[in-house]
């Protein structure tokens, strides 16, 4: 299982880094929604500075709808040959959650770079900032790459997707935000317990992908 | 899996009886509450609704498992889980509907963003969602096992969601109802209203999906047999009548 997740998240990090399509496009796309939130909140009134956990956790959620949505894009044509390849599916779906978390974490970093020099945030607990990422990351990957599969191949897939993903990981947008809000606040005890909700998202959804995947492989 | 004819009739007279008497208790019997005066009212409608809503929801779950698990894969399951969604997303439009209407005068707002409405409001995106990839189109099997996978996907969330969204400060009230001391918040009236409404919206809801599953089966008839049955139109048309 690991081996086939490790030669699958290879492959899709190999074909993303080729296209240049998360460099070129997403993560601009993503600085470009920081910088039109900086327009819709006045940045002279200290609104930005105040909400940068939500509007930061936005954006990199924006960006994961892009990047799942191209995950599932890699297969969507002849997903037959991912099935005759004769790889164990759980690793299928470990190693496209896995390259598509990879993705995200560079881009959050990217992201937390701008939140911090574009709206002059302070993170004051850097350890409680790296742990949310690292949760919530691993939690949008694997509901990501369940929802992106689901509705891979339907013509309807770009407002589809949002509609499903959305509101399944609106926990992650608030567990992950409040963390980040305790960690630019500088108070690192409020946000354990947002880091045991994006513990236990990561968790169903990874283990639900590890079991279910297999449903979705052998359709169509 | 077919429910006979009579049983829907029996459901549609006691939901129909047991709702007059309901609106009877709840408009005349029941008085004005002290902290809430005729808001209180509304007790009659809203629990029921929303529990009926989380049923719903639930046999959604429940029947897509059913038809994931190989051993007792069933399209009965999928089409169960459709109609089950529907029927359940009706009652949680309900839910919000009437948590709205009462919030204004009592709360004093439409909405606010409490946990428990929040949590509500997810769960009705959620199922929206599914329902939407029910209707794309494609082959009968693909179609099911998307919709069971995405089924469970929403379901799981909602724990999280509960948790997650519990957290926050909450305005919505506890509890009133408490099976072992039923004076405990309410008056004799308020508890049968609420009896006569759970008993009554729950033999509605389950007519409306038995009927809405009776759909989705002649849904499902129609899209087997209709292509055989146009092309046995077409065939028709072309041969030759000859007159005896």
């Amino acid at each position: 299982m690991w081996r086939d997740a490790a030669l699958v998240a290879g492959k899709d990090l190999r074909i993303e880094a080729r296209s240049r399509v998360a460099t070129n496009q997403v993560a601009p796309f993503a600085m470009l929604v920081l910088v039109l939130f900086a327009f819709a909140l006045d940045p002279n009134r200290g609104a930005l500075k105040q909400a940068a956990g939500g509007l930061y956790w936005v954006a990199v959620l924006f960006s994961a709808l892009l990047a799942v949505q191209r995950s599932a894009g890699i297969e969507a044509g002849d997903r037959d040959q991912l099935r005759m390849s004769g790889l164990d599916p759980a690793g299928v779906f470990l190693g496209k959650a896995g390259a598509v978390a990879a993705q995200l974490l560079a881009l959050e970093v990217l992201l937390a770079l701008g939140v911090v020099v574009l709206y002059d945030a302070r993170i004051a607990s850097v350890a409680l900032v790296v742990a949310a990422c690292l949760l919530a990351t691993v939690g949008l990957a694997a509901a990501g790459t369940l929802y992106a599969t689901l509705s891979a191949g339907v013509k309807v897939r770009d407002t589809l997707l949002p509609l499903l993903l959305l509101p399944v990981a609106a926990p992650v947008l608030l567990a992950a935000t409040e963390a980040w809000q305790a960690a630019l606040a500088g108070h690192p005890g409020d946000g354990t317990e947002w880091l045991e909700i994006l513990g236990a998202f990561a968790a169903v959804y990874v283990a639900f992908g590890v079991v279910g995947y297999g449903a979705l492989m052998e359709e169509a | 899996m077919t429910v006979p004819r009579w049983v829907t009739r029996v459901l549609a007279l006691g939901a129909v009886a047991f709702g007059a008497a309901a609106a009877i208790d709840g408009l005349w019997v029941m008085g004005p509450t002290a902290e809430q005066g005729d808001y209180s009212r509304l007790l009659v409608v809203h629990p029921p609704v929303a529990t009926l809503a989380y049923v719903g929801f639930g046999i959604t779950a429940l029947a897509s498992v059913l038809y994931l698990v190989p051993r007792t894969r069933r399209r009965e399951w999928d089409l169960l889980a459709g109609a089950s969604a529907e029927v359940g997303l009706v009652f949680c439009g309900l839910t919000l509907i009437t948590g709205s209407i009462w919030g204004r005068p009592v709360w004093g707002v439409w909405w606010t963003w409490d946990a428990r409405l929040t949590a509500e409001a997810l769960l009705f995106a959620l199922f929206l969602g599914y329902l939407a990839l029910r209707r794309i189109p494609a082959a009968e099997h693909v179609r099911a096992r998307r919709s069971a996978v995405a089924a469970i996907i929403a379901t799981l969330d909602i724990p999280i969601d509960h948790y997650a969204t519990s957290w926050w400060q909450t305005l919505h009230q506890g509890s009133s109802i408490d099976l072992l001391q039923p004076d405990k918040h309410l008056d004799t009236a308020h508890n049968v209203g609420l009896a006569l409404g759970f008993v009554a919206l729950t033999l509605a809801f389950a007519w409306l999906l038995v009927h809405r599953y009776r759909v989705e089966k002649l849904e499902a008839r129609y899209e087997d047999e209709g292509l055989a049955a146009a092309l046995a139109d077409r065939q028709a048309e072309g041969r030759v009548e000859v007159p005896v």
